[in-house]
């Protein structure tokens, strides 16, 4: 008695949230206001893209697409350490971390 | 499997390696001897490139790595990129009060990126190299700590950077999903043999083509550029004008007439679209700009037009004449920029047409150099940009895109109008008693390399012509 048909979580799922995640990163990046909330957005946009290696990867059977997941992570990782840098550069000139209120150039 | 790092490998991989090495090495220098240490790191550069020239085309790293003809030709201007770069930077830093080690350093591992870039035939390659400059980028931009100005282009420069990558990676991770390789060869052959008006191609499509689009500045996806040329140091925005933008035309060229040549019925329209916008919102833009910075910005995103025409025409005459665009721009850019640099005195910016008013009379030399690579920028003979724009509409007009062409000339009109305005304070303009411009041995040796190039290209472009159509075969 299987009355019960569970559904197996494949590649599309994986895609759909990939996908998903995208989306929101974009979203983000463009309405928020706060530096570090766009830098988060970006980090889920590298993740929607990590997410999306790991599930080829995994439905293809090879190993390419972890290892550019790992590179897309240290990349990641480098940016927000330099972009925090910046922002604490900015910060210490301006006292803000508000994107509106960076215009000194115009946007 | 077996061999794992072959000495073919270790030959193709050489230029990068010096790069990296006197790049770490060059992070401890300053002043002179930051200077001293690019310049070595430059020749040897130059030498290893010009050893792996006279060897042909080398595939490396299984497939990883090739160097032919267009990675070298893209290798020998960064080369000349940086060098000029760095000759430059230094009495500019003296005058900011920004001498720290790093800059000559971060220079030459931008270029480290650039050359997997112009090389690279493996995606994981190419975005590690693609991010490799860019963050380094990041952080030359915003160098001047100090100034506010360039604290914001560099915030600018790194959200709307990252997001670009971001969006690119997107695209390349469906193209390994849709074709389960990351090697560009195998790739192209995979995408040849699926439908590619399938939603997820072009999602894929979509995605990296607007990921370049933003590297290389084109419109609509060129509202970084303007702030981050303004805010940035001049020797910077001068290095991120040139070589990142021929960088990033590398990365396009390989992308679209390697993997994605299948797709071509689906991109070139959009090219071609891109191009037009550029050239339009470029040149319309310049036309107000009173800061000569966002001037050169605008105008640079009007030549990014002019190279994606070449491009567009999708015929071989088109991609020579993009390549060779590319390479007299680099030239004729840093020219302008060169004479930028000099402007830039103690308590001066330098950087407005006021500033140019009169210069003539102060400083002839500088101003008839001025004068040359603005010529040069708008496409007049007897210029090397003359010849490099000629070469692109002979193109369009081979492959019967008459109204593209029309565009272009209706276009060079254009610029000429703001190119004149900076010539006309120059020559017309009241002299205003000022200190002279602040001229190093760097600006003059690299002055008269960059105005000799110009000019002599513009006179003798046959041994370029050569060259391209070599490197194209």
């Amino acid at each position: 008695m299987t009355g019960l048909s569970l559904t197996t979580i494949g590649l599309g799922h994986y895609l759909a949230l990939s996908a998903a995640l995208m989306l929101i990163g974009t979203v983000g990046v463009l309405t928020r206001r706060n530096v570090v909330v766009i830098l988060m957005s970006v980090e889920l946009i590298l993740n929607a893209v990590n997410i999306n290696l790991i599930a080829f990867s995994k439905h293809l059977g090879q190993l390419h697409g972890q290892v550019f997941a790992i590179f897309v992570i240290a990349v990641a990782v480098a940016e927000a350490a330099v972009g925090l840098g910046i922002l604490i550069a900015l910060y210490r000139n301006k006292g803000t971390v508000n994107a509106d209120e960076v215009d000194l150039l115009k946007w | 499997m077996g061999n794992f790092y072959t000495s073919t490998d270790h030959f193709a991989l050489m230029p990068a390696l010096v790069l990296a090495l006197f790049g770490c090495a060059g992070l401890f220098f300053r002043r002179i001897s930051g200077v001293a240490m690019l310049l070595a790191g430059e020749l040897f550069t130059g030498i290893a490139l010009w050893r792996q020239l006279q060897a042909g085309t080398i595939n490396a790293f299984n497939g990883g790595l090739v160097i032919d003809g267009l990675g070298l030709f893209f290798n020998f201007l960064f080369v000349a990129a940086a060098a000029i770069t760095g000759l430059i930077s230094y009495r500019y830093l003296d005058i900011e009060d920004e001498h720290h080690p790093e800059f000559y350093g971060l220079l030459m591992l931008a270029q480290c990126g650039m050359f997997f870039l112009a090389t690279g035939t493996d995606l994981v390659t190419l975005f590690t190299g693609l991010e490799l400059m860019s963050v380094t980028f990041y952080v030359l931009v915003g160098f001047l700590r100090e100034s506010r100005r360039s604290n914001e282009a560099a915030l600018k420069y790194l959200l709307l950077g990252a997001f670009s990558s971001g969006i690119l990676a997107y695209g390349l991770s469906l193209f390994y999903g849709l074709t389960g390789t990351t090697k560009l060869a195998p790739m192209a052959q995979a995408l040849a043999a699926i439908d590619v008006t399938h939603p997820a191609v072009l999602l894929a499509l979509i995605t990296t083509a607007a990921g370049l689009f933003f590297k290389i500045s084109a419109a609509p996806f060129h509202m970084w550029a303007p702030d981050v040329y303004e805010g940035a140091p001049t020797p910077v925005t001068a290095y991120l004008s040139v070589a990142s933008k021929a960088a990033a035309f590398a990365l396009l060229l390989r992308l679209f007439l390697g993997p994605l040549a299948p797709l071509r019925d689906s991109w070139q329209p959009v090219v071609t679209v891109v191009a037009i916008l550029s050239l339009t919102i470029g040149n319309l833009a310049a036309v107000t700009q009173s800061n000569i910075k966002r001037l050169l910005a605008y105008s640079s995103i009007s030549h990014a037009g002019y190279i994606l025409l070449g491009i567009a025409a999708g015929n071989e005459t088109g991609l020579r004449g993009a390549l060779l665009y590319t390479l007299v721009y680099t030239l004729m850019n840093l020219g302008a920029f060169l004479v930028l640099v000099a402007m830039r005195r103690q308590n001066l910016p330098g950087e407005t047409l006021e500033d140019f008013s009169g210069l003539m009379r102060r400083s002839p030399v500088y101003a008839v150099l001025m004068l040359l690579f603005l010529l040069s920028l708008a496409g007049i003979p007897p210029t090397a940009g003359f010849v490099a724009k000629a070469y692109l509409f002979l193109a369009l007009v081979e492959a019967h895109q008459y109204v593209l062409a029309v565009i272009g000339t209706v276009y060079v009109a254009v610029s000429l109008y703001y190119y004149f305005r900076i010539v006309r304070a120059m020559f017309a303009g009241d002299a205003k008693p000022e200190a002279p411009l602040a001229i190093s041995w760097g600006i003059g040796v690299s002055t008269v390399f960059t105005a000799l190039a110009t000019l002599g290209l513009g006179l003798w472009p046959e041994p370029l012509f050569q060259w391209v159509k070599g490197v194209t075969r």
